[in-house]
């Protein structure tokens, strides 16, 4: 028991909510060069906002950033997409406490990027225009699939901006000496004004600025501590187990049930490939070619990243672990042992101080700041493109509405979405949230992913099937979560959990791909017909992007 | 796309050639990469003490860290290959399929 509840914490805690830093924070004093290098960076985002904002004439510019993007460019703001607050500050968290447990973790998120760019980006760039419910809905009826679409893109970029708003306010208020309101509430207004004025352009622009200076900045603190080292790692490990013992450098008790360990393995993989704010990001380069070469890049970024932030969690073993400065006194005298400053999300934040001193420290909180604006921004544009272009435009008017209203639309969507980022994110201010990153992953790999693969691929689906299916992974998504020990026991307060397992991703990804299955091969309608008949051709676009929508405006 | 247009695709052999190479060479990496990862997951839930064997005697740095890197690697290194066969070999067949249409 006392195993599964450690795994429970560190699982669930570290990683899907290591965005909320959850608990009590105290308010820190105002840290003047953290802020004034914050204040460069909105300057510099604002002034790319401004220009972007001239150059969004379209619903088309709005959504894809007309569709000049690079494969270099896209590739970095997709890392910059991934690459969040909960990577950096959760993953570097988790090596410094756990050790290679971390590691772990941070290939989970990792494997997924390969399997998109073998089985979904070019099918997914041919067919699509704006959104992933485009190729969804490709043969299928428009209004009920997009429907569905746009309700799991929404439920997941929901779940997700709560888990940023949140930890937001609370990682600006212990950096920056902000009060946590008034970080929730600038962060909102910041995101709206990139989204809302310079669309896709402006947000993908902030997030490759951003992914540079993240890189940057952890480069240059792995690079510290391994200069320390003189470059040896046998060096690093061997300073870092005397002070944390031997069992950091082996898998802890954290994938200890199989179950657990195969259904978190779903989730990170096919949730990955399920995210409608990176699905998003393939509409925005010129073809195919670019597609695959963004994913290439993004994938070596990333996995750089997390090979950074490796060292950087054992850097901070080294060099914050029992230092006196980053001690958290008052917990140190109730609980004994050394627990730092903020808890052990606030590792790298620490080693950014110890390896650099005030200066650096100020550039890593700006970096971290950044990081939430930019990660928002994108969730939010890809929630209003659900509402304006699925709902509002597909469903609710049935394709007739004209570019430039369904822009209007996209950006009160922006605006309501911003309003309701701010909410949430002080409505939830002191709530458990550690579930909410897990289901949005749970939502986006039974919901999205199987419908969106099988829309590709699969030659007998039909509407029915994909209605039934997709509803039946989302349903079953929610339901385990709610079930399980994070939200029965966490949170409601129940003894014993009525679904044992903290990760619902192989039961409801299953239900999903079976339910599909099954209510489309027993459809026998006319249109069901009608529907495996235009597969030909729509595998025809989707292969060799005949036919398929040019991104850029020429 | 109209049907006799989706037909003539469907006979090029071209065509063909792109489908069946393609798709194959995507689900062998595809497998290639679950079936590590999936390795490595099951290793840690049932053989956990492998993965911290020392990799000499008296090292500190187990099998563990170079297998973990490795799997890093392994995923950033097989997207590049793909990378590089689908924009050179895969993308001259889908344009010669293209081409196809224009003549006529």
């Amino acid at each position: 028991m006392h195993r599964i509840l450690t795994f429970l914490i560190l699982a669930t805690g570290a990683i899907f909510a290591a965005d909320a830093l959850s608990g009590q924070v105290e308010k820190q004093p105002l840290n003047m060069s953290a802020i004034v290098m914050f204040l460069i960076f909105v300057g510099a985002t604002l002034g790319i906002t401004y220009w972007a904002a001239k150059k969004t004439k379209s619903a088309k510019d709005f959504y894809t950033a007309g569709g000049g993007i690079t494969g270099f460019q896209n590739g970095m703001a997709i890392a910059g997409d991934y690459m969040s607050a909960a990577s950096f500050l959760g993953i570097s968290g988790l090596v410094y406490m756990k050790g290679y447990d971390g590691l772990i973790y941070s290939i989970g998120f990792l494997v997924g990027w390969p399997v998109i760019l073998f089985l979904i980006a070019e099918p997914l760039r041919n067919l699509g225009k704006y959104t992933f419910a485009d190729v969804a809905s490709y043969r299928l009826k428009q209004t009920p699939i997009r429907t569905l679409a746009a309700s799991g893109s929404i439920a997941t970029v929901i779940l997700y901006l709560i888990a940023q708003m949140v930890g937001s306010g609370k990682l600006i208020q212990l950096l920056f000496g902000l009060s946590y309101e008034m970080a929730v509430v600038l962060v909102g207004v910041l995101m709206i004004l990139y989204v809302a004025f310079g669309g896709m352009l402006a947000t993908t622009w902030v997030q490759i600025i951003k992914a540079f200076l993240l890189l940057s900045g952890a480069t240059f603190m792995a690079f510290a501590v391994m200069a320390h080292y003189n470059f040896s790692f046998g060096e690093l490990f061997s300073h870092a187990t005397e002070l944390k013992g031997i069992q950091i450098m082996s898998p802890g008790g954290l994938v200890s049930d199989p179950v657990s360990a195969i259904s978190l393995a779903i989730a990170l993989m096919f949730g990955t490939a399920g995210l409608p704010h990176i699905l998003m990001r393939f509409f925005t380069v010129n073809d195919a070619k670019e597609a695959r070469k963004s994913v290439f890049y993004a994938t070596g970024f990333i996995g750089y990243f997390y090979i950074l932030t490796f060292i950087i969690g054992f850097g901070a073993i080294v060099m914050v672990f029992q230092k006196p400065e980053y001690l958290d006194a008052a917990k140190h005298a109730i609980s004994g042992g050394y627990p730092i400053l903020g808890g052990s999300n606030m590792a790298a934040i620490h080693l950014s101080h110890a390896v650099g001193g005030d200066f650096f420290l100020g550039f890593i909180s700006a970096v971290a700041f950044a990081t939430i604006l930019a990660v928002v921004s994108g969730l939010t544009l890809a929630g209003a493109s659900a509402i304006s272009h699925d709902l509002y435009a597909s469903v609710f008017r049935k394709g007739r509405v004209d570019s430039m209203t369904e822009m209007r639309v996209s950006k009160m969507a922006t605006i309501a979405l911003g309003i309701i980022a701010i909410i949430v994110g002080i409505a939830f201010e002191n709530q458990n949230i550690a579930f909410v990153v897990g289901l949005a992953f749970a939502i986006a790999a039974s919901a999205n992913f199987p419908i969106l693969v099988l829309s590709m691929y699969w030659r007998r689906l039909t509407t029915r099937g994909a209605v039934i299916g997709g509803a039946l992974g989302l349903g079953s998504a929610v339901m385990l979560v709610i079930l399980s020990p994070v939200v029965w026991v966490s949170i409601l307060g129940n003894k014993t959990a009525i679904f044992p397992y903290e990760y619902p991703a192989l039961f409801s990804v299953t239900l999903a791909f079976v339910g599909t299955w099954f209510f489309s091969i027993t459809d026998k309608s006319e249109s069901a017909k009608e529907e495996q008949a235009l597969f030909d051709a729509q595998f025809i676009r989707a292969q060799t992007g005949i036919g398929a929508e040019g991104a850029s405006s020429h | 796309m109209n049907k006799e247009t989706v037909e003539k695709i469907k006979a090029n052999p071209d065509y063909q050639k792109l489908i069946s190479t393609r798709n194959s060479f995507a689900v062998k990496l595809s497998i290639l990469m679950l079936a590590v990862y999936f390795l490595f997951i099951l290793l840690i839930a049932f053989n956990p003490a492998f993965l911290g064997t020392p990799l000499s005697s008296g090292s500190v740095t187990t099998v563990g860290i170079p297998v973990g890197m490795g799997i890093i690697v392994f995923a950033i290194v097989l997207t590049g290959i793909y990378t590089k066969r689908a924009n050179g070999e895969f993308d001259d067949l889908s344009n010669s399929v293209k081409n196809s249409l224009k003549d006529h």
